[in-house]
């Protein structure tokens, strides 16, 4: 069966798990962001912190994704069979690049800009709103578009656990010894990481002071 | 000394004040990079701290605005010691320039210079005319700079930004850290000429590092020299030239070797 004549026959189908899938993943990227910045931002200030968060977020990634979704089934509230446990995974997996260039970006500004802020009488939370948080926006972004890319690619794997998604056409094709119904689910996951990561380079150019 | 500290603080004729001041980076023994300075700056004076690269002068500078503390001996800055004042308000009291200007890169000139009013809360309408008075002060255009980026301004126009920026908000003391350093030297006589007059004409407590003798002499109405973390010299620019002593000397030689130095 050619692979053309298996997109047109399940349309529908592949449709449905790529809207999954993005569901997946977008879910995955906004709890990432809620974490990952905030955290960034505390650990600027805590370099004890710093440490331990740098380097259990670069744990969590060197953990082979099948791995960890496996580790996670048997986890009370956080794991299982389903989307709840592939969404954690995922989690884990975004949060380094999102942490490590929220700390780098808002680090990395000009020290006399930095000393021309604090001089003038700004304080703490005016330095890191007004200067700090806009001059690292784009540093900030480059890691959050790091992390969706890695995120589009993981969830494939979260079909193992039950999550649905593009990885189900994937493991099925593996299953079948089919190179149609693999490239049903690699083709959309693929383009989706082109086109996540092409829109969020585009909205980092926009945000670039230099 | 002591008896000069008993002297109600309020009544202190000093802008600034330096008693007794000591500075050493916490927990790095040896010698300290300030030691044992007394120094008094008072309303109007234009003080240059002179030295050679790391001579205190730097950190003698960044202990008026609180950026640093002293490890011993008293700053006063009007009337109250800088570990007194909240450093917010005192901060803002204080205009400062830096050698990279520090500009901040994501804000327009008009903002830069708006910055420090806009923190006062003062109305938008009373800071757009202010800015357009500062750079009017500093020789720039207020309808062609006020939309621009710092990084699209030359170094001496970011300078000028910097100053404009200092000035917004009329603090009666002005700190400048070597702030014509990085510049080309026709644009840097450029804006010594220059700021040399506006400091005439705006009569602020100013105090200037610098390591250019030839600078201190134009901008100064004292120059204080540093050597080693202590003061070696203070005089008036017509008598500093005469002074014996050897930091004074080797900064008199250097005016001779200095290119574009006068014959």
């Amino acid at each position: 069966m050619s692979a053309l004549r298996f997109f047109r026959t399940h349309q529908a189908e592949i449709f449905a798990a790529t809207l999954q899938h993005m569901t997946l993943v977008l879910i995955a990227m906004v709890i990432a962001i809620a974490i990952g910045v905030p955290l960034g931002m505390l650990i600027v200030r805590r370099p004890a912190l710093r440490s331990l968060a740098l380097a259990v977020a670069s744990v969590f990634q060197t953990i082979p994704s099948l791995a960890l979704f496996g580790f996670l089934i048997p986890i009370p509230f956080l794991g299982g069979i389903g989307r709840r446990t592939a969404v954690v995974a995922l989690v884990l997996y975004a949060l380094l690049p999102i942490l490590r260039n929220t700390y780098v970006g808002l680090t990395g500004i000009d020290p006399a800009v930095l000393e021309s802020a604090e001089a003038m009488g700004m304080t703490q939370s005016q330095i890191l709103l007004r200067v700090r948080l806009p001059l690292a926006l784009s540093v900030i972004l480059a890691g959050i578009r790091t992390a969706t890319v890695i995120t589009i690619g993981v969830a494939t794997i979260a079909a193992a656990i039950g999550a649905g998604g593009l990885g189900t056409f994937i493991f099925r094709g593996v299953a079948m010894v089919s190179d149609a119904v693999i490239l049903a689910g690699a083709v959309p996951a693929a383009a989706l990481a082109l086109l996540a990561d092409g829109l969020l380079a585009l909205l980092e150019r926009r945000l670039k002071v230099s | 000394m002591s008896t000069e500290m008993n002297v109600k603080m309020e009544q202190d004729p000093a802008a600034i004040r330096f008693s007794g001041v000591s500075y050493r980076i916490k927990g790095i023994a040896g010698r300290p990079i300030l030691k044992n300075v007394s120094l008094e700056v008072r309303p109007g004076d234009a003080v240059v701290l002179l030295g050679r690269s790391g001579s205190g002068k730097t950190t003698l500078l960044r202990l008026v605005n609180r950026l640093l503390l002293p490890s011993d001996g008293q700053v006063v800055v009007a009337g109250r010691l800088t570990s007194a004042w909240d450093e917010i308000q005192l901060r803002r009291g204080i205009g400062y320039v830096i050698q990279e200007a520090g500009l901040f890169p994501h804000f327009t000139v008009a903002q830069n210079i708006g910055l420090v009013p806009g923190l006062l809360g003062w109305p938008a309408d009373r800071i757009a005319a202010r800015v357009n008075e500062m750079l009017q002060l500093v020789g720039l255009e207020p309808r062609e700079f006020s939309p621009r980026r710092p990084r699209e301004l030359s170094g001496g126009q970011r300078q000028r930004v910097g100053v404009a920026r200092a000035l917004a908000a009329d603090p009666p003391i002005l700190l400048m850290d070597e702030p014509f350093g990085a510049l080309d030297p026709v644009t840097r006589a450029e804006l010594q000429r220059e700021f040399a007059a506006l400091a005439k004409r705006l009569a602020k407590t100013i105090v200037f590092v610098t390591h250019d003798l030839r600078e201190a002499l134009l901008l100064g109405s004292r120059i204080v020299l540093l050597q080693a973390g202590q003061i070696v010299a203070a005089a008036a620019p017509q008598e500093f030239l005469r002074i014996d002593h050897p930091e004074v000397r080797a900064f008199a030689a250097s005016l001779l070797t200095a290119p574009g130095a006068p014959a």
